[in-house]
């Protein structure tokens, strides 16, 4: 993540004007394309998930672990120490669910539908905490300047950063419980410090321009500094700097519901979904990669975003 | 042009550039920056190419090395070095060339040094590369070149790292090492223009009787027109990326044919008018006044000044020497240890933000940097209008409606209002400030070098309008400059400060004449004329000076 | 040099200090335990007596500053005090169980790092030198992707394709303290695969990103006008400046291995400090999280302390000062 900054710093001197946009929009690579596309996919399965589902998100069914609707089987070659695979074979076998069903009998497909809800809602809503404590206290702590108010803050955002996030996490879940609202908070505050980190030095960058000065000559108050003066011209890297951190936020809270300390059933969520049908992986049965699979495509797409914003905003270019 | 034969190798003329043709890229959109320059750069003969920012002519420069920088791109052109046209050429047949038989010396030494490298390795390292030296000559050769350039303890300042060697100093180092290889042609880049000025004269010397040694060619580019006319045999006046004129120096500074470059030559001579005696009303006064940053480097010795009502003090000065730490002290952003600053009649508390909004409207500053000092974010009619609203409460239509006026007063057309400041040119966007400025209706404008960064024709312009602004309101400015020109045009009062004190002060007419104490002296003598010959006189006087102490 | 070892005397006390204060927060996170914390350790059945003394055993009825100094004096002897796994007559300190699991777990990130950085490394001065070709677009797109994955992702890839489909290596890393080097070695080689590959994406995009911005540097220019050709640029004159990026870098993924540990020993029952802490968390055994969640945060501070070494060491600036 160092250079996250750098270049989200770089992004600050260029201020593309808007009328561009929408052209630098349709000259975006396939990559950034794929992202968009792949965001949108998203967003509305999350929307629409009980309308999209075919079953309930904690319905259950008599049969357990029940195969897909048409099952995929590869062909080996007996190679004497190796076999390889060199077909692949699609056979019907009667479930009655798409992607079969879990560990007790839940359709995985309509689980699948409800975990974009719930473990993209929960990341985005933990990330927007994250934005609104560390952007705002970021920003004031570069307006203030130098004083006691920095100082404490920057070393108390030291202290806690010394942490690995994760490790932190864990800990302090297992003082507090793993409720849900004690893992957004936590995450939240966690991250926030990350986001202070940024917001404080992309902030600083502008507090230092004249015109923040001038309106310091002006007379004008903190919260007119902050909000038009700093604000709109620290929003690119900002942006830039939410997709990173949504990715991160996501994967850390899969983390934890795939290590059983994060968002708790009955909720449907793809990291916990992982975990619960983890064994039908040594049985060469790919379904625990499916939601596992979910929250790779989901980062992936944002990634590829976010890279094309910062390539576009910081405009590194080469000599010849 | 195209009947022209191909130039032969040994011709007389060097280098030999035909209808040079260059674009550059800004968001997606290609864009002509150098239009079908022509010009020819005869052996030992040095051509000076000036112009204002945007011209094309530092483009036009490394051109003539075969390079163009990220994001631009040849169109057009050729580019006929000693009989074998660069354009023609691959990339590693251009780095053969490159630094061997043409070489650049480029505007910011301390910037183009490697940070991580002796100095003697970096300037060795051509004569190596290209194998026209072993080491231990090379080494010699750079010692031998550094004598030639007057630096300090030849022998061993090539140990040094570019930290550790002054400004000045890195910028003959890098002369040397653009000299070390024997190069044919030598591309100066702006190589004085980062210095102040006292040390510009010296580097400059050291430059010409180089190139004069050597026997190399040079382009020497640079926008100030006294510079260039020191060192060059020959004079080329660029102008969005055209030629405007082309002839020998001396043409060029005696009988400038085109208009542009009579505006050029004769800029100097702008004098505000002479005001009508008024009875003296003192305004701001600044009484011995101490500030230090961090409560310990003191940058301002028990300085005291005096500024009437209508008129225009000017403090001189070079970087360091505390001039802008004054307008931070005035402003209340740092507020003195000792000493006091009385405005209006009372005192001004020394804190920011102890200050009334009266007293906060009544002094507004200008900055040097247009570009830094309106927020990208707002528009033209925001920046203006801010003001109006905060001290006046004026919104609305009413609001609109002044800072039309606000724009007719500062001669730029209303449509700009909803502009951003990026959509602006320099000038339009000093004048913006000015603008701001004006909005607050104040008694004193701080002007901290408001016409430096900008180009010579276009800070005459901001300088006209500064002084018709105060005939019409009666406004009083403390004017920070570098520049002596820029005092002659605009002082009524001059302050001259050197390492944080006032060196002298007084009338323009009696401050800026002999008999002179010896900083000043000095600074009026480095500031380059264009008389023929000058830098050999003024270097020539400095030397006298010396001997006699 | 005097200013040298004036900076690294500065950074380590700056380290000292922040390990003082993570102790505080770590200790602090007992402090902070809810009232009912007994209650749901003991069970609903526990009666007020056994509630009260497990209290007392613990030291909630005595003043924190007491009970963290105390705290604080018995882990600086590398006494992190005891499990509450540990039964009557049955005692097990923190020391004692966490142990043989770091041992493990140090184990799996040095092999993860020798593989890792070495390749990162190569890959990325690689990529910044054949920038925008085919090469340099593959190695972007698919390193942007990698990052993407969670751990567990491509761990059961890795798992499905080494040890499900092609049965080359076994899919539990389960080693014990008798195993023997060799058996040892494969048995890690899937976790530590899983690490490298995610830490070899993450390293070989910022190697690349801290060389291309120090391509944007006049002297890179005045090099290439020097005639010096492409390739030495990169080599010669841009490395020497990016050791210190390139220390901060290879310090963050080291930190980084050590978040990622936890998932991977979990996929894999590799028995190392992650896979103890995750365990400890789900039995709320506060005494042995605390101990692992020390011993994190001291080797991050530690990775990060180092770093700053190395960058003040090789900056000339500060090497050879005026």
């Amino acid at each position: 993540m160092t250079d996250a900054p750098a270049s989200a710093a770089a992004a600050v001197a260029a201020v593309p004007p808007k009328r561009t946009a929408w052209r630098r929009l349709r000259k975006a690579p396939f990559t950034a394309w794929f992202g968009f596309a792949v965001i949108l996919f998203y967003a509305v399965l999350a929307l629409f998930a009980p309308a999209i589902a075919p079953h309930g998100e904690s319905q259950t069914f008599d049969i357990p672990y029940d195969v897909w609707a048409v099952e995929p089987r590869l062909v080996w070659a007996d190679l004497g120490p190796l076999s390889l695979p060199y077909w692949l074979n699609f056979e019907a076998t009667g479930s009655m669910h798409w992607l079969g069903t879990d560990q007790i009998g839940r359709d995985m497909l309509s689980r699948l539908i409800y975990g974009a809800r719930n473990t993209v809602g929960i990341a985005l809503v933990t990330t927007l905490l994250a934005f609104f404590i560390g952007g705002t206290l970021g920003i004031l702590a570069a307006v203030v300047g130098k004083g006691w108010f920095e100082i404490v803050l920057n070393r108390a955002v030291d202290v806690l950063m010394a942490i690995p996030s994760l490790i932190f996490a864990l800990m302090l879940l297992s003082t507090f419980g793993s409720s849900l609202l004690n893992l957004v908070l936590i995450i939240a505050v966690l991250d926030a410090t990350r986001v202070f980190r940024l917001a404080r030095a992309v902030a600083m960058n502008v507090a230092v321009m004249e015109y923040v000065e001038a309106a310091r000559l002006r007379g004008e108050g903190l919260a007119w500094i902050m909000r038009k003066e700093i604000l709109p011209n620290v929003m690119p890297p900002l942006v830039a700097e939410f997709g990173l951190r949504f990715c991160f936020v996501f994967l850390t809270i899969a983390a934890l519901s795939f290590l059983g300390v994060g968002i708790q059933p009955p909720l449907a969520d793809w990291g916990s979904m992982v975990r619960e049908n983890a064994t039908l992986i040594t049985y060469g049965d790919i379904t625990p990669l499916l939601p596992a699979g979910a929250i790779a495509l989901l980062t992936i797409g944002v990634n590829f975003v976010v890279d094309w914003f910062l390539n576009e905003t910081s405009g590194l270019r080469d000599g010849q | 042009m195209a009947s022209n034969p191909p130039p032969k190798p040994g011709d007389p003329v060097l280098l030999d550039i035909r209808d040079l043709r260059i674009e550059g890229e800004s968001e997606d959109v290609w864009s002509p920056i150098v239009k079908g320059v022509s010009l020819k750069v005869k052996r030992g003969r040095v051509l000076g190419l000036i112009g204002e920012s945007g011209a094309g002519k530092s483009t036009i420069g490394i051109a003539g090395m075969g390079y163009v920088r990220g994001g631009c791109r040849f169109t057009g052109g050729e580019i006929w070095f000693d009989g074998v046209n660069l354009r023609t050429l691959n990339e590693r047949q251009l780095d053969r060339m490159r630094g061997n038989r043409v070489s650049y010396v480029a505007q910011s030494a301390a910037a183009a040094f490697n940070p991580a490298w002796r100095l003697m390795d970096q300037i060795v390292e051509v004569a190596l590369i290209h194998g026209v030296m072993n080491r231990a000559e090379a080494e010699r050769r750079a010692v031998e070149l550094f004598r030639k350039l007057k630096l300090p303890e030849p022998e061993t300042i090539g140990r040094r790292y570019p930290h550790q060697v002054s400004g000045g100093q890195l910028q003959r180092a890098m002369t040397a090492m653009a000299l070390a290889p024997r190069p044919d042609l030598v591309v100066f880049d702006e190589p004085t223009t980062a210095l102040d000025v006292t040390t510009q004269l010296d580097v400059l010397a050291a430059i010409k009787e180089a190139i004069e040694d050597e026997g190399a060619a040079a382009i020497y580019i640079t926008h100030d027109l006294a510079v260039v006319s020191q060192i060059a045999h020959e004079i080329m006046v660029l102008r969005h990326g055209e030629t405007v004129e082309w002839g020998p120096t001396e043409e060029i500074i005696s009988r400038p044919k085109k208009p542009y470059t009579q505006a050029l030559v004769s800029l100097r001579a702008f004098r505000k008018e002479e005001a009508p005696p008024a009875p003296p009303a003192p305004l701001l006064s600044v009484e011995g006044v101490t500030a230090a940053y961090g409560g310990a480097v003191t940058v301002l010795h028990d300085v005291s000044l005096a500024l009437e009502t209508g008129k225009t003090l000017a403090i001189v000065g070079e970087s360091g020497s505390g001039k802008s730490t004054m307008a931070r002290v005035v402003t209340g952003l740092l507020p003195p240890v000792s000493g006091a600053v009385r405005f209006a009649g009372a005192a001004l508390p020394p804190r920011l933000k102890d200050r009334t909004k009266d007293q906060l409207r009544d002094l507004q500053l200008i900055y040097q940097m247009p570009d830094v000092a309106m927020n990208p974010r707002q528009t033209v009619e925001e920046i203006i209008g801010r003001p109006l609203t905060f001290y006046f409460g004026t919104k609305g239509a009413e609001r609109a409606r002044r800072v039309h006026q606000l724009l007719d007063q500062i001669e730029l057309p209303r449509a700009l209002a909803t502009r951003l400041p990026t959509e602006l040119s320099g000038g339009q966007k000093q004048r913006v400030c000015i603008a701001r400025a004006l909005a607050a209706k104040p008694k004193l404008i701080i002007c901290d070098e408001p016409t430096s960064a900008l180009d010579p024709l276009v800070a005459e312009g901001i300088l006209r309008l500064l002084v018709g602004l105060q005939r019409e309101e009666g406004l009083s400015y403390l004017f920070i400059t570098h520049d002596i020109a820029t005092v002659r045009a605009i002082a009524d009062e001059v302050a001259v400060m050197f390492k944080g004190r006032v060196v002298r002060s007084g009338p323009l007419e009696t401050a800026l004449a002999p008999p002179f104490d010896d900083y000043t002296d000095l600074l009026l003598k480095s500031v380059p004329e264009m008389t023929p010959g000058w830098l050999e006189g003024a270097l020539a006087s400095r030397r006298m000076e010396g001997a006699g102490q | 040099m005097k200013l040298i070892f004036g900076v690294i005397f500065q950074r380590l006390a700056l380290s000292l200090v922040t390990i003082f204060l993570v102790s505080i927060v770590i200790f602090s996170s007992v402090t902070l335990l809810p009232g009912d914390f007994a209650k749901s350790i003991l069970g609903q059945s526990a009666t007020p007596e056994t509630v009260a003394a497990f209290q007392r055993e613990l030291g909630l009825d005595r003043p924190p500053v007491e009970r963290y100094l105390e705290w604080i004096g018995r882990v600086a002897q590398g006494d992190l005090g005891d499990s509450f796994a540990s039964g009557a007559g049955y005692q097990r300190s923190v020391a004692e169980v966490i142990g043989p699991r770091l041992g493990n777990t140090l184990f799996l990130a040095a092999i993860t790092a020798v593989i890792a950085v070495p390749l990162a490394l190569a890959l990325g001065v690689a990529a910044a030198l054949y920038r925008n070709s085919w090469f340099d677009r593959t190695v972007n797109a698919t390193s942007l992707s990698t990052i993407s994955f969670p751990e567990f992702f491509v761990a059961y890839i890795l798992m499905l394709i080494f040890a499900v489909n092609l049965r080359l290596l076994p899919s539990l890393a389960n080693v014990g303290p008798e195993t023997p080097l060799d058996e040892r070695l494969v048995k890690t080689l899937l976790p530590a695969m899983t690490l490298a590959l995610v830490i070899i994406a993450h390293m070989l995009r910022m190697t690349r990103a801290s060389i291309i911005a120090l391509l944007a540097s006049p002297y890179v220019e005045m090099a290439r006008l020097k005639g010096v050709s492409r390739r030495r640029v990169i080599l010669k004159h841009v490395l020497p400046n990016a050791w210190a990026p390139i220390v901060n870098i290879i310090a963050f993924n080291l930190a980084y291995l050590i978040v990622g540990v936890v998932v991977v020993e979990a996929v894999f029952v590799y028995p190392g400090v992650g896979q103890l802490m995750v365990d400890s968390v789900q039995t709320r055994d506060i005494p042995v999280v605390q101990g692992c969640a020390l011993i994190f945060a001291a080797t991050y501070i530690f990775l990060n302390l180092a770093a700053d070494v190395i960058a003040i060491a090789t900056n000339p600036r500060i090497l050879h000062p005026r």
